[in-house]
């Protein structure tokens, strides 16, 4: 009985935020005819919310700074933003409810790949154009999406092998329990081994999970040189403190922490000392791009508590879209991909300047080294300019001739013709 | 590494797991165990308990006081809660799982709208020892400490108090406590004070280890819930033995086979004990006495 209940509850509160949602979306729609309607669909709640919320400022500013100089075309952007609630399931609803109902003409959507993998079907079945700008899992081989994140070979082929020589060839993974974690772990493995070095051992955490003791120890016992953190959502960053208060000392490489969850604002310093973070963005990064960017994101949101990769990610990908509609003159998926397969799709982001691989249709990004000190100030030791998406590439993922809309991993590649 | 070394990480990983379910369930056994209302805005207590310490000790309060304001106000919430909500729902117990439902949900989507996405955190204090090849927290030990101190200080409230006397002839026969002038409201009122209190503590304790969101209520949930299944509407003989044996499961699964396999078990754990001893271990050990 109860269970009947709850769901209705749901329902209920569901449509609670459905009115909030489209609300914001007409505050923004300028009273011009004919705009593009762009869906946004991101966590603004639940467990992800902290590293996804500024994705969301982060289009409305692309939009609010390209509308004020005429929009796209002379069309100005439409936003249609749906609150995802760090849910699946929601991604899948809502998905069918921008492509169907709001017919819009491209999506920004998601944050973890579970979510990602939950919608991308849905475009791909009705034909739709999404944008996923987010650092994940790489491999994603799909001619209806567009990737503005940075994927493995950007992060952890420059990350892995300097932390090796560094501290050492014994290297501990910890990584979040779904496909992000398993198939990020999966490459970290892969690199160890191409390096010389051994997995000292492998934990995977269900998402959710806040208490760290065992795993605390677990880690000890093994005695690695670093340990490799993959931790995604809220609940698991309770591992930095609970880490440090246990003394384990160790130095820690991720893709995902700092860049995503600024975990290093969060916590008391040092729980995050000697954190490695290969990122394409974070608001620290000095240069006048850069600044300029985090002071027109400051200027808008002036309680935003950080300016993260994904945020970035989200802006570069509003101009691009522009760009790529200016010079296909439409915003059918099919005319905008002729003008990714000429190769020459690049802008000058925050980051730096960043291009579309045709092939895999992922972007060339430039990444930051960023170290996290003692009292949680970041450095960056090294920087790698214009670090290309190659995997998908060279494992024979080639968009502009066939589109098989699968995931690939190092363990799974495309199937050689 | 010697015996000693291994017995005393065993002992820590059950304390520490211990700790969790006990501190975790303690607030939510006493409602459900004596008004047999089942509190489904538990867990938004329990961040209501540790934003407050966080919020106190950012403003320059020393932990301990910061965790007792963290009590003293989720008590305070409470009683608004009762007051306005619970108590008109005493005769219609199922509806009261959707009305404390959707209180926490207002009070996660409050939060995240009033008070931002995160909150920095207080850190860890006390530091680390060492034994053997491996350091521990010390503050871990502190939270189990806490864990024995809450269910003696129940036991202690329930049993040897006016307070505890009068609210246990409310919840065995309220009519008839109220004939001989009990104040039953202010009975209900002031247990659900102390549950809401006691889940405050739990927040306010684990503050200091945790990241604080305003979604963190939710990692305390399957845990307090799985251990007031398995113990029953006992507090004393029903949530202190349930959250030892789950943390026996669960310590010793997460250390034999990891994270995933320790909460495996503790739900395995929880079917076996559900199926065995339908009226959980406290219905169990009381119709042994009787």
């Amino acid at each position: 009985m109860s269970k009947s209940v709850l769901r209705g509850l749901r329902a209920a509160a569901l449509t609670g935020t459905l009115v909030l949602g489209s609300s914001i979306g007409s505050q923004i729609a300028l009273a011009a005819e004919n705009p593009i309607k762009m869906g946004v669909l991101e966590d603004q709640s639940g467990d992800f919310a902290a590293a996804t919320i500024g994705k969301v400022h982060a289009i409305q500013l692309a939009t609010e700074e390209i509308n004020k100089a005429g929009g796209i075309m002379g069309r100005p952007i439409e936003l249609v933003p749906y609150d995802t609630q760090s849910d699946n399931t929601r991604y899948q609803e809502f998905m069918r409810r921008v492509l169907q109902r709001d017919k819009v003409d491209v999506v920004f959507a998601g944050f973890s790949s579970a979510s990602r993998e939950a919608y991308r079907p849905i475009v791909d079945q009705f034909n739709g154009f999404a944008f996923y700008n987010n650092q994940y899992e790489g491999g994603v081989c799909d001619g209806h999406m567009i990737v503005t994140g940075a994927v493995p070979e950007q992060q952890f082929s420059t990350l892995i092998p300097y932390m090796m020589e560094k501290y050492g060839k014994n290297v501990y993974t910890l990584a979040a329990d779904y496909n992000f974690g398993q198939i990020s772990a999966e490459w970290v493995r892969k690199i160890v081994k191409e390096n010389g070095g051994k997995m000292a051992g492998e934990e995977f955490i269900p998402l959710g999970v806040s208490q760290f003791s065992q795993s605390v120890q677990n880690i000890q016992k093994a005695k690695p040189d670093f340990v490799v953190t993959l931790l995604v959502g809220t609940a698991q960053a309770s591992y930095y403190e609970q880490a440090a208060s246990a003394n384990v000392n160790l130095p820690m490489a991720s893709s995902v922490n700092v860049g995503q969850g600024y975990e290093h604002k969060r916590f008391k310093p040092p729980s995050l000392k000697d954190m490695y973070v290969t990122t394409n963005y974070i608001e620290e990064i000095d240069s006048p791009k850069s600044k300029e960017f985090y002071a027109k994101f400051k200027a808008k949101f002036p309680s935003e508590p950080y300016v993260n990769q994904e945020a970035e990610n989200s802006y570069l990908a509003v101009y691009l879209y522009k760009q790529m509609v200016e010079r296909a003159k439409s915003t059918k998926r099919e005319d905008i991909r002729k003008v990714i397969a000429m190769g020459d799709v690049c802008m000058d982001a925050p980051e730096g300047k960043v291009c579309i691989d045709p092939k895999s249709q992922h972007m060339s990004h430039t990444i930051y080294l960023a170290k996290v000190g003692a009292d949680h100030s970041i450095s960056f030791p090294k920087t790698w300019e214009d670090i290309k998406p190659y995997w998908l590439g060279e494992a024979g993922c080639d968009l502009t001739k066939k589109d098989p809309m699968a995931q690939y991993t190092p363990s799974n590649p495309p199937p050689k013709p | 590494m010697d015996i000693a070394t291994h017995v005393f990480s065993a002992l820590y990983q059950f304390g520490d797991a211990f700790a969790f379910l006990v501190l975790s369930a303690c607030g939510l056994a006493v409602i459900f165990g004596m008004m047999g209302v089942i509190n489904l805005a538990h867990g938004e207590f329990i961040m209501c308990g540790a934003y407050v310490t966080a919020a106190t000790v950012h403003a320059g309060l020393p932990l301990p006081l910061g965790i007792l304001a963290g009590t003293i106000v989720s008590a305070l919430v409470g009683v608004l809660v009762e007051l306005a909500v619970i108590r008109h729902l005493y005769d219609r117990p199922l509806d009261t799982i959707v009305a404390t439902w959707g209180l926490s949900l207002i009070a996660t989507q409050g939060t995240l709208i009033m008070v931002g996405s995160t909150m920095a955190g207080v850190g860890t204090p006390f530091g680390s020892f060492q034994v053997g090849d491996y350091s521990y927290s010390i503050y871990r030990i502190v939270l189990f400490c806490s864990a024995l101190g809450v269910l003696a200080a129940l036991y202690a409230l329930f049993n040897w108090t006016r307070f505890g006397v009068l609210a246990r002839a409310t919840i065995q026969v309220p009519h008839m406590a109220a004939a001989l002038g009990v104040d039953t409201r202010l009975i209900y009122s002031l247990t659900f004070a102390c549950g809401a209190g006691l889940a405050g503590l739990a927040g306010g304790l684990y503050a200091p280890t945790m990241t604080l969101v305003p979604t963190m209520g939710a990692t305390f949930i399957m845990e307090a819930f799985v251990t007031v299944v398995i113990g029953g509407a006992d507090v004393f003989l029903g949530t202190a033995p349930a959250g030892g044996l789950l943390a026996i499961v669960k310590s010793g699964m997460t250390s034999w086979q990891g994270q995933l396999f320790g909460q495996i078990g503790l739900l395995v754990a929880v079917i076996i004990v559900v199926r065995v001893l339908p009226k959980g271990i406290s219905g169990f050990v009381l119709r042994e006495r009787t």
